[in-house]
């Protein structure tokens, strides 16, 4: 990777000069514009008062709900035909989405798991069209939504250690951006409608294939009403050394977003994708319910790293799945912080031989909050491996679950599996809990599960105050140190992020 | 007053069982005290309760630190007066690196930010003096630790946060010879800085033969029932505590096991 670049400059000889001298200016540039930013923003963060639950500062930025297309709130045909001809799809996609909804009319809400009866999709706006359009130079994108991705740092970021980016304001993407050398080899980082648009073969090919709309009511409902979110193809041995993220922000009440990411990395090739989701509060009840497919191909390798941080009043019912062959790997981050409810069981299908997938999680549930999660690893092919490892924190009676499945099938034998989850709670009202389903269909199999649910050991607080920290560092200074083993897996800024959010966390609600 | 530390008629209790009975304690500015009694006498309780540990509650008394009453000092508030103590079992903390912790303690407590390069080579030198390997400072707190790791670890602390009273309970045992001896010259130079003080409890003479104590309290059943200079330290360590039993009326104790 780095070698073509070198190729390129030196390519360009000439040029160099005068390119270097616009870089400095840029960079100049750049580094004032940071400035001012990380003024504002340390501003916003400032403004924190703690009101009701409390204020998450800049993520609790409400934007006055000016838009384009609103849909009227509810499901049915009509929706789900609008969407799809303001979207101006070709007939396979609104047939799909038909169908979706067919299906979604059939399947009920789960009969296990977090109470999701307060949800009523009467009360659900499917789709919100942002005024705006799609566009590759910030400076393009209206100013009160560029406004909050920059309070959210999401430009800097991309300066500064991405390789590209994707911004999602209610149901419609607003920026899309990625770095030349990479589409030089053949990268494909776009919004989701672009490319339905431009790769309808790859789409038809793989869209539903690997979360299937059958899987759950609520994969349903987002094949019926999905907008937005964001396509990636990295070909047969292309290393994307520099993370790709999308970021994905609702702003109206009483909505849902139902984003769409599909990744596929061909054969040798290499990418880390991060995610990151926001909202601000409301009184109304909002919905997410996102689906990402990911497929990796033969010795391909694929981290998905994920920092969900919801407001309270939000239920983040969202479906993530790979598919993963002969010797790749999918990496799974996954920081859920935030939200009503949260469902959310990211699911390996290792299907060829030495397949690998590895899980790192970390859930926090504040007061009111059900956070319902875990991992699934299905081991369908000889000598697989999976690990998870997984930490939950519950504080101020909020309730953390962690829930599993490790499913081992007939011919898959010399796989090797390990879980260790661990749950934390931080005072007597909490509940942390592990629901592990285990199914092994052959004997060949190295198996390891471990789970530990504790409270925070008060001696501990003690021995840390002893030292000279105040009662609520010490206790931060715990739950941080139980998280590291998934902050460590986390590009520097976002490990930082993650310990701000947990901060936030153990500052704001009550108890 | 002169005393650094003072501890009058202290009376502490756990669900209403008390353990100190009336404890009076005086330490002055550049004091050696070590404080001897046998397992479950409530030595270590004695020194918690100078910490704040919420575990215990403190039924009656008065706690002074610099003239200053502490009661109501809340445990870090302590140690920002310069209390510090050493625990007998230290607890472990998964995530957090030594060197991490103690940097953020120790710009806790000064309240100066002091740099991490600056910092590295002050922790490196204190290690050194104990012989801790340099990984050492990267490993999380007491995690996996050996009794011995744990045990010097707390003299590091002490070492870098730099205190003016120390309470170190049990730093000897579980100890192998040689990190007796490195455990007691480190706190003996410690200690050489006469505007330290420290209260040492122990079962063991090596330690107090660096260490140097000028007093020595002999605390039974939740009291101090003698005290005395190092001769007193001296017979203990001859004679173990049935001695004294016999001259309070005690019933006396037999096979007494000094660790
Ligand atoms: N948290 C506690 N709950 C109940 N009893 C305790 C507790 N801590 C200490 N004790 C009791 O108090 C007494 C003194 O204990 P301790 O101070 O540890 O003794 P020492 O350090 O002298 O060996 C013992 O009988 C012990 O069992
Ligand atoms: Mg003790």
């Amino acid at each position: 990777m780095s070698n073509l670049r070198s190729n390129l400059t030196s390519d360009h000889n000439v040029k160099q000069l005068d390119t270097e001298r616009i870089l400095a200016e840029k960079a100049a540039e750049r580094e004032a514009l940071k400035e001012s930013r990380r003024k504002e923003r340390a501003e916003k963060l400032k403004e924190r008062t703690y009101v009701e639950e409390f204020d998450r500062g800049v993520y609790d930025i409400k934007n006055p709900n000016t838009y384009e297309i609103m849909l009227d709130k509810g499901l049915n045909e009509e929706i789900v035909r609008e969407i799809s001809s303001i979207k101006d799809e070709p007939d396979w996609m609104l047939e799909k989405r038909l169908a979706a909804l067919e299906i979604y009319r059939e399947l009920k809400n789960p009969n296990w798991g977090p109470d999701l009866s307060e949800l009523n999709m009467d009360e659900i706006a499917t789709y919100i069209r942002p005024k705006a359009q799609m566009e590759s130079n910030w400076q393009e994108v209206p100013d009160e939504i560029r406004k909050t991705f920059e309070l959210l740092g999401i430009p800097e970021a991309e300066l500064d250690y991405l390789s590209g980016v994707g911004a999602q304001y209610d149901s419609e993407v607003v920026y899309h951006n990625v770095k030349d050398y990479l589409a030089l080899q053949g990268v494909v980082y776009t919004d989701f409608e672009s490319a339905v648009e431009q790769y309808p073969e790859i789409i038809q090919e793989y869209f539903g294939t690997c979360l299937k709309p059958t899987l759950h009511r609520y994969s349903a409902l987002h094949y019926a009403v999905w907008s937005g979110g964001s396509y990636v193809y990295v070909p047969e041995g292309v290393h994307v050394d520099i993370p790709l993220q999308s970021y994905f922000r609702m702003n109206a009440p009483g909505a849902g977003q139902f984003e769409h990411t599909l990744i596929i990395v061909e054969k040798g090739g290499s990418l880390h994708f991060i995610e990151g989701c926001s909202a601000p509060r409301y009184n109304t009840i909002n919905l997410h319910a996102g689906g990402v497919e990911l497929f990796v191909k033969e010795g391909a390798k694929l981290r998905y790293s994920t920092i969900e941080n919801w407001s309270r009043n939000m239920y983040n019912l969202n479906s993530k799945r790979a598919i993963v062959e002969k010797d790749g790997v999918i990496e799974w981050i996954s920081g859920s912080f935030g939200s009503r409810v949260s469902m959310l069981y990211p699911a390996s299908i290792l299907i060829g031989e030495g397949a690998r997938s590895e899980f790192t999680g970390i859930t926090f549930a504040g007061a009111g909050q059900t956070l319902d999660t875990g991992a699934q690893v299905v081991h369908k092919a000889p000598h697989t491996y999976s690990a998870v490892e997984t930490k939950s924190i519950s504080k101020g009676g909020g309730k953390a679950i962690y829930r599993s499945l490790v499913q081992v099938e007939e011919g898959a034998y010399g796989c090797r599996s390990n879980t260790d989850c661990q749950s934390l709670m931080l005072d007597a009202q909490s509940r942390g809990d592990t629901i592990p389903t285990i199914i092994l269909k052959n004997d060949d199999v190295d198996f390891g599960h471990e789970a530990k649910i504790g409270r925070i050991d008060d001696q501990a607080i003690f021995y840390l105050m002893s030292r000279g920290l105040s009662e609520e560092e010490a206790k931060a200074m715990i739950v941080r140190g139980f998280a590291e083993p998934v902050a460590k897996e986390l590009p520097l800024e976002y490990a930082v992020e993650m310990n701000e959010l947990i901060n936030l966390e153990l500052k704001g609600a009550i108890g | 007053m002169s005393n650094m530390l003072e501890v009058s008629n202290l009376k502490v209790a756990v669900d209403d069982v008390e353990i100190l009975q009336g404890i009076d304690l005086e330490i002055g500015r550049g004091e050696v005290h070590v404080l001897m009694g046998p397992n479950g006498a409530g030595k270590s309780t004695l020194a918690r309760t100078i910490m704040a540990d919420p575990q215990f509650e403190q039924v009656e008394g008065d706690i002074y630190f610099e003239g200053e009453n502490i009661n109501e000092f809340s445990t870090d508030e302590r140690a920002k007066l310069g209390i510090f103590l050493t625990f007998q079992n230290p607890l472990e903390v998964a995530g957090i690196s030594v060197e991490d912790f103690l940097r953020t303690t120790k710009i806790e407590l000064t309240g100066e930010d002091i740099s991490v390069i600056k910092f590295k080579r002050e922790l490196k030198g204190h290690m050194q003096d104990l012989d801790l390997d340099q990984a050492y400072a990267e490993r999380y707190l007491n995690v996996g630790f050996s009794g011995g790791e744990k045990k010097k670890g707390e003299i590091l602390q002490m070492s870098v946060l730099n205190p003016d009273l120390v309470m170190l309970d049990e730093p000897d045992s579980g100890l192998d010879v040689d990190a007796v001896r490195i455990v007691s010259e480190t706190v003996a130079d410690f200690l050489s800085d006469k505007n330290k003080s420290c209260l040492i409890i122990t079962h063991h003479s090596v330690i107090l033969e660096s260490v140097k104590p000028d007093f020595a309290h002999i605390l039974i059943d939740g009291k101090i029932v003698k005290r005395g200079g190092p001769e007193l330290i001296e017979r203990v360590n001859d004679e173990g505590y049935n001695w004294i039993r016999e001259e309070l009326g005690l019933e006396k104790v037999h096979d007494e096991v000094l660790d």
